[in-house]
């Protein structure tokens, strides 16, 4: 498992290792301002990643036209009546994405504002425990650990702080502060051990975290049938309501789903960017992803680094776990809890290239997406699942950058400019 | 006398070598191991032993030889099992004292005394049907084992394959949409293996011609395959279930003869064409990546591809076909999904198979064999629980469910050890 961050330089490299132009531009003729500024765009990262996206939604295009009753029924009769089967397909696309915009961002049928903006705190909400998970895979990956545990730490940290939050008495805050705690707790110690594995004994991380998934899932559901998370007098499978003390409170007032989870989440994304960029730590940490061998030889102890790493990484993870609880699925939990979180989180980090404020902007693309996908079939009848074939598709296209720029026929950064430069050497030049 | 000592010198070292001289090798880990499982099969066994007999059941009634039931004293069984636990641990303990090397034989038989301790253990006053439970173990254990197939080539050649989830799903897929539409289940087959080798060549395009990272390339891999198929699973299969999703499945097929040996006969050989295919494929890879010169190429280049470039072989190429031939082959366990065991397509009917599989080519240290054999126990974990939940055991079901898994850790944790996998593998070859 080599850190993801690699591959964008290595594609990169050849085209720098091109030669430089035997003339110097600059001294010759300097390039008008408005060239070098459109030759930076659109050479620069951002340019691919709004191209990615903008792929991405034509190839769902596709797939929702192709599997469309009306542009299926019109294609029947295509050469008599072409224009029919062009408005079926216009018709089902722009239907489709028009309800996923009002899904997720905002929705221009609701009279006031305050209803029309509705969407993008929901898309916030479902955010929230995507970015938490997401930062705690993408410490993993700069530490070159790839963490698939994440449906395993949501669970245990679910367990530990739902219990808080359910079974002990607290004043108000103090005892959202302890449940938040031991949330994070859970998740760091069921992460913990992964890296308490690894480190003593060479146990591959990928199997101890899947392994503990499994584990983590069942622990759950047997707490959940007959243990202490068993809600008395009822026979399902669910744990009690959590305390109205320990509820993440409302951000907006109570008509939005958006809660105080989201102001930690922001806190985590700082936290995390702090302690890879600023940290001691996280300078370990970064020297044992780049390369564990080159840290252990200049005195980095490589087996506590992945201890430390995987009790932040579950930590974070945690989080989202007990996000879920606290804020989001309030009146008790079942085994269901990650809903696919702890996976989806992983298509989030990479996304945001395993770097804090990438993951948090990738987090809220993807809760847009997830917001918006299930009032587009309940809006449109198209199935939420051609969310996750835009999203892989985003990931992967933004993933390779000469695909991108070979469909869109862009020039490579640092290769050379089109445009016709006089041919004067630097002597002539220096005259 | 000058020109001898040299001579003379580079000889000697090599006389104790089963001696102190490579002392730094001998790892502990394994007699560690197994002394926790004897004393956690003490406790078992012997502390919380339980009262009546276990009753195994060898033949099933359609059987040519049969073969009486075997009546075990429960507690009797498992103090000889401990015993013979403390023996073996003891055994490894002296050997590795010695500097030997503790055998896979070894450690395989205590994992079978385990089992028959355990069984015996919960199974007390019930019967337990070996040839359903190993007959349950396989078919589970068959997509797991041509996915482990498919990543053991994929990684052997340098490509980390985590889209092994992926090319399950799709197999399952479209060898359901196929052999639907047609009739012909051998056609679902071959466009599972279509299916998959499409897979793998997004898999190898991305990551041999755009450098990307392969890890990222699998696990996008995975959720842009579980939206395909769910997305058009819910367009079109599911409104057209009748004409769409009701493959024929494959008829069993008894081998004469092979099919009536005791106890194994009835699980081995009394099959569908896809099984038979695994037996075919585990062989053929084995021989193929260890005795061929197809095989070498394929290690040269996932352990070392700037030596396998100078010498001329093509680096690219090799990882590519080989890749899309990985995709192949786990297209086929895809298949199995539909074709053999359940039928109809379901959405993510993988149910994170995949995984498991990646597992396992871990766990099995990128050898064909090992790693089929980690599938099996992988299967015969998942399928232990189903006929104890039936027997009822005596521990709550979800800690039955749970015990493969713990064991897995266990297993990876104590006897595996550091795993290494094929130097190159997941590093994008770049010809400078």
């Amino acid at each position: 498992m080599s850190d993801p961050q690699v591959p964008e330089t290595q594609a990169a490299a050849p085209s720098n290792a091109a030669p430089p132009t035997q003339t110097t531009p600059q001294q010759a003729e300097p390039p008008s301002r408005w060239h070098s500024m459109f030759r930076e765009i659109t050479t620069g990262s951002a340019i691919i990643s709004v191209l990615a996206v903008v792929l991405a939604l034509i190839a769902g295009a596709i797939l929702i036209a192709f599997t469309n009753e009306d542009v299926q029924k019109a294609s029947g009769y295509f050469f008599s009546r072409p224009g029919d089967t062009i408005a079926a397909i216009w018709d089902a696309v722009s239907g489709a994405y028009v309800a996923l915009f009002q899904g997720s961002v905002y929705n221009f049928r609701r009279p006031s504002f305050g209803d029309g903006i509705k969407p993008l705190t929901e898309t916030l909400t479902f955010a929230t425990p995507l970015i938490a998970a997401g930062l705690g895979v993408a410490l993993g990956f700069r530490v070159g650990l790839f963490n698939i545990g994440g449906r395993g730490q949501m669970l245990i940290a679910a367990t530990l702080g739902g219990w808080v939050a359910f079974a002990v008495d607290l004043p108000y805050g103090i005892h959202m502060v302890a449940a938040l705690i031991a949330g994070i707790l859970g998740g760091a110690i069921w992460g913990g051990i992964v890296g308490l594995l690894k480190a003593r004994t060479g146990a591959h991380e990928v199997i101890t975290t899947i392994m503990l998934n499994y584990v983590a899932g069942y622990l759950v559901m047997y707490l959940l049938r007959d243990g202490f998370l068993k809600a008395p007098g009822s026979n399902n499978p669910k744990s009690p309501a959590s305390k109205d003390t320990a509820i993440f409170f409302d951000l907006l007032g109570p008509e939005y789903n958006l809660h105080f989870g989201f102001v930690l989440v922001i806190a985590a994304t700082v936290f995390t960017w702090w302690l890879l960029n600023r940290s001691n730590l996280g300078f370990q940490f970064r020297a044992v992803g780049e390369n564990p061998n080159a840290a252990r030889v200049a005195g980095i102890s490589v087996k506590k680094m992945y201890v430390y790493a995987m009790l932040f990484s579950g930590g974070l993870v945690g989080l989202a776990g007990i996000n879920q609880v606290l804020g989001t699925t309030t009146s008790g939990f079942g085994a269901g809890l990650d809903s696919g979180i702890g996976f989806d989180a992983i298509t989030v980090a990479l996304l945001g290239r395993s770097k804090p404020w990438g993951v948090f902007a990738a987090g809220i693309l993807f809760g847009a997406f997830k917001a918006g996908g299930f009032s587009m079939q309940a809006a449109e009848g198209v199935p939420v699942d051609i969310v996750l074939v835009v999203q892989s598709l985003i990931v992967l296209f933004i993933a390779a950058p000469p695909l991108v720029r070979t469909i869109f026929r862009l020039p490579a950064p640092g290769s050379k400019s089109r445009r016709q430069l006089p041919n004067v050497t630097q002597e002539v030049a220096a005259k | 006398m000058s020109t001898v000592a040299p001579i003379i010198q580079p000889t000697q070292p090599t006389e104790p070598k089963n001696g102190p001289a490579v002392a730094m090798i001998r790892s502990w880990k394994s007699p560690i191991a197994l002394g926790v499982f004897a004393v956690l099969s003490f406790l078992l066994l012997v502390v919380f032993g339980r009262d009546g007999t276990s009753t195994m059941r060898l033949s099933t009634s359609t059987d040519l030889v049969q073969l009486p039931d075997v009546e075990l004293p429960t507690r009797a069984t498992g103090i000889v099992v401990t015993i013979l636990l403390v023996i073996l641990a003891a055994l490894s303990t002296w050997l590795v004292s010695r500097h030997r090397k503790v055998s896979l034989w070894l450690i395989s038989g205590f994992a079978v005394l385990v089992l028959i301790g355990f069984l015996a253990w919960a199974a007390a006053g019930h019967t337990i049907p070996v040839p359903g439970l190993l007959f349950g173990s396989l078919s589970l254990a068959v997509p797991l084992i041509f996915g482990a197939l498919g990543g053991v080539i994929s990684e052997r050649v340098g490509v980390v394959n985590i889209a092994i989830e992926g090319q399950l799903l799709a197999g399952a897929f479209t060898s359901a949409l196929v052999a639907s539409l047609t009739g012909m289940p051998l056609l679902g087959l071959v466009a599972a293996m279509v299916a998959g080798v499409l897979v793998s060549f997004v898999l190898a395009a991305f990551s041999i011609k755009y450098f990307v990272d392969q890890v990222i390339v699998g696990v996008v891999l995975n959720v842009l395959v579980t939206g395909l198929t769910g997305f058009l699973f819910s367009q079109l299969l599911a409104p057209n279930a009748a004409t769409l999703n009701q493959p024929p499945r494959f008829e069993r097929i008894n081998i004469p003869l092979l099919s009536e040996i005791p106890i194994i006969g009835p699980v081995l050989f009394r099959q569908t064409l896809i099984v038979y295919l695994m037996y075919i494929a585990v062989i053929a890879v084995y021989i193929g990546i260890f005795h061929t010169k197809w095989g070498l190429r394929l290690r040269a280049v996932g352990e070392h591809p700037q030596a396998a470039d100078t010498v001329g072989i093509n680096v690219t190429g090799t990882r590519f076909w080989n890749v899309s031939l990985a995709g192949a082959i786990a297209g086929l366990g895809g298949a199995y999904f539909t074709l053999g065991s359940v039928g109809a397509f379901g959405k993510e009917m993988t149910a994170g198979a995949g995984f498991i599989a990646l597992a396992a080519v871990i766990f099995g240290r990128w050898d064909p064999i090992r790693a089929t054999l980690a599938a099996l126990l992988f299967g015969f974990a998942s399928n232990l629980q189903n006929v104890l939940s039936i027997i009822g055991s005596p521990v709550p079901s979800e800690f039955m469910l749970m015990l493969p898994y713990v064991v897995t850790i266990f297993a990876v944790a104590g006897l595996v050890g550091v795993s290494r996998p094929p130097a190159a593998s997941g590093k994008p070859y770049i010809k400078s």
